[in-house]
């Protein structure tokens, strides 16, 4: 009798559980619903759109038909690598600047800044209080033909291969790149070797490393997740970027974000500026993928 | 590579400090310590935490440098040489294993940086891995691995090299006691078999008893005292020491007689005598201590006392039990309460609390020590294990 009542009182509790797990299960989708239905929206469907764009033929007067017209991808890559590989390179520039000056950068304000090091990730932090544009075009300002800078460079002869100017140059165009890009290195970088445990580095020093051999055997290790995010955080924008090389470049060195906005913009060419957009981002993801498999980071994607 | 001959010479030979002494601005960590740790020993730095111990340790292994005093092992002045540049190697509290390197790479770590062969380097880790038992563990990370196991793993790292001096912080102050336990034997082990120097930093006075040879009890940055565990124990120099090291019953006493190898004093007007060898008092006023254990209880219509006994009176104020021993807490005439173990070996005639009692001990057993510190001096430090104190904060 006991024992029946046992099991009667039992089995109903029994079942509020399973649909209380039920309920669990659906909250994550529930709480992903938001991103999911902005990516849709913003992210997918102009993907689509853009892509559909690029295998359209026809003009902005009579509109446009999809013809899966392929031929506008080969017309548009054998007319513009040069300033595919130029954005590339630019790039690529920028980010090995960025990382030389950042590493030691956030090194001393992690590990020497002391009370300090508040103050310092405030003036890493500090431009973005002006808006990007305005920084760039301030740029302008400092590299002008008759600013101090042109003057002392063209006083120490540096110039002499570029018609003795500084602005509208390619050394110009990554400079504003390395600056705009700066803090997007620094602060993972910063945040890497801040977790890091100093003891492991005396550990090292005990283990008979010199200063050198233990920051590159533990410390350059343990802060590549900073590193990898660093580059990865100032590639990518900056091999699209073309404000940089509107402001401080010129035409001789055009950079392929200039294209497509020229092509969308100016142009009208709708599908050739669709196929470069889309080169341009296939093209950056292929690169961080190899690039992050080859850093080996697993912890990071 | 000139450093790494540095490291190989050395004949070895015994670790001396001689005055030395570490500030951090105003406070002072280490007090012109003189210390010397014979070759081959398993020595212990004892003492509570915030006394100096892990900073006397850091300036031994280099990641500290003495404010003044200098540091020698064997004939080779170490004292401002660069940690890379020591043949010591530490165990630290934290075990601070190399996360990104699997567990044969952070043993390797040290025979690398002083380029031994590669085909060695794979020899002597399979070696170390048997000795720690952590067979085909090697290509596992250190997150992947229990407490006692990077415990152990820290240690084949720094053993591996063969270093003349292992240091160990408090290298199993994060280990639960069964684990403990078990780690200390095997240290005890360890060292045996690889006949190295070790000096073992502990707060703990039960594991320096168990696996040091001797053992060195600091306190607010000196050395109180040095010896075997038996010394320490047996008779402590000072009231930290008779305190800190087990339990001690100490008594405010004068020195009436001191002639010949025997010291009498009078405790509250009972005449207390003890071998002269033992006494450590240097003035008239002394405490005079014994050990818990040493004591036996009588009723007090029980015989007289023998020769060679001393001999106090007393009422049981308390009786607990626990299971081998009962601990008697008895209070003299002059208020104190003194404490009492005894093995349970009769069943009968057991004391009870309020009877009147006489305590007794071989006159042999006493030692005297100088009054001029509180009398409960190191009997309620902090057993815990704390964070280390991070010496550059």
């Amino acid at each position: 009798m006991s024992v029946l009542a046992v099991a009667g009182t039992a089995a109903p509790k029994a079942a509020p559980p399973v649909e209380d797990e039920r309920r669990r299960s659906r909250v994550p989708y529930l709480l992903l619903l938001p991103g999911i239905a902005w990516l849709a929206v913003f992210f997918v469907v102009p993907m689509i759109a853009l892509g559909s764009q690029s295998l359209q033929e026809g003009s902005i007067e009579d509109g446009y038909t999809l013809t899966w017209n392929w031929q506008t991808y080969t017309e548009a890559l054998s007319q513009y690598w040069t300033q595919f590989l130029r954005a590339f390179w630019y790039a690529a520039l920028a980010t090995l600047f960025a990382l030389l000056i950042s590493y030691p950068l956030a090194y001393t304000i992690a590990f020497k800044a002391g009370r300090w090091r508040n103050v310092w990730l405030v003036l890493v932090i500090a431009p973005f209080f002006t808006s990007f544009l305005i920084r760039t075009i301030a740029w302008k300002t400092i590299l002008a033909d008759n600013g101090v800078v042109a003057e002392v460079m063209r006083g120490l002869g540096l110039l002499n291969w570029t018609d003795d100017r500084l602005l509208s140059t390619g050394p110009a165009v990554v400079a504003g790149l390395t600056y705009n890009f700066l803090p997007f290195m620094t602060l993972p970088i910063y945040a890497a070797l801040e977790r890091m445990d100093r003891r492991v580095v005396e550990a090292a020093h005990d283990l008979y490393a010199s200063p050198f051999t233990a920051f590159r055997k533990v410390t350059v290790p343990l802060s590549m997740p900073g590193v990898v995010a660093g580059t990865l955080l100032t590639f990518i924008p900056a091999a699209g970027d073309y404000i940089n090389q509107r402001l401080l470049g010129s035409s001789q060195n055009n950079v392929i974000g200039s294209v497509i906005d020229t092509q969308f913009i100016r142009v009208g060419d709708y599908p050739t500026a669709a196929a470069l957009s889309f080169v341009l981002m296939i093209s950056i993801v292929a690169l961080v993928v190899v690039y992050v498999r080859r850093a080996g980071t697993e912890e990071l994607v | 590579m000139a450093s790494t001959r540095t490291v190989d010479s050395g004949a070895g030979g015994h670790l001396r400090l001689a005055g030395v002494t570490k500030r951090f601005g105003e406070f002072v960590a280490v007090d012109t310590l003189d210390l010397t740790v014979p070759q081959g020993s398993f020595f212990a730095l004892l003492g509570p935490s915030g006394c100096g111990k892990t900073t006397t340790l850091r300036m031994v292994a280099g990641l500290e440098r003495p404010s003044s005093g200098s540091i020698h092992l064997g004939e080779d002045d170490i004292t401002l040489r660069r940690p890379h540049q020591r043949p010591v190697n530490t165990v630290f509290q934290s075990y601070a294993l190399f996360p990104h390197l699997d567990i044969g790479e952070n043993i390797a770590f040290g025979l690398r940086r002083r380029g031994v062969a590669r085909q060695e380097v794979k020899a002597k880790v399979a070696d170390m891995l048997r000795l720690v038992q952590l067979e085909g563990m090697e290509r596992r990370r250190p997150g992947q691995l229990s407490g006692g196991q990077q415990q152990r793993v820290a240690l084949a790292r720094a053993i591996v090299n063969r270093p003349q001096v292992l240091l160990l912080d408090e290298p199993l102050g994060a280990l639960d006691l069964k684990l403990r336990r078990q780690m200390q034997l095997e240290l005890k082990r360890i060292q045996t078999e690889v006949g190295l120097t070790f000096v073992h930093v502990t707060h703990d006075q039960e594991e320096a008893m168990t696996m040091a040879d001797t053992i060195a009890v600091m306190n607010d940055g000196r050395i109180e005292q040095v010896g075997t565990p038996g010394e320490l124990y047996d008779s402590p120099a000072t009231t930290f020491v008779a305190n800190f090291l087990g339990q001690s019953n100490l008594i405010r006493g004068t020195v009436t007689r001191a002639d010949g190898d025997q010291v009498l004093l009078d405790v509250y007007g009972v005449a207390v005598a003890m071998p002269a060898a033992r006494s450590r008092a240097s003035a008239a006023d002394a405490y005079v201590g014994v050990r818990p254990e040493k004591i036996r209880l009588v009723r007090a219509e029980g015989a007289v006392a023998a020769d060679g006994e001393n001999e106090l009176t007393g009422v049981v104020t308390d009786v607990s039990f626990v299971g081998v021993s009962t601990q008697y807490l008895v209070r003299t005439p002059w208020g104190q309460e003194l404490t009492v173990f005894a093995q349970n070996i009769g069943v009968d005639d057991r004391v009870r609390t309020g009877d009147d009692v006489r305590l007794r001990w071989v006159a042999a057993h006493t030692f005297a020590l100088d009054a001029t510190v509180p009398i409960d001096a190191g009997a309620d430090v902090d057993d815990e294990a704390e964070a280390p104190v991070d010496a550059r904060s």
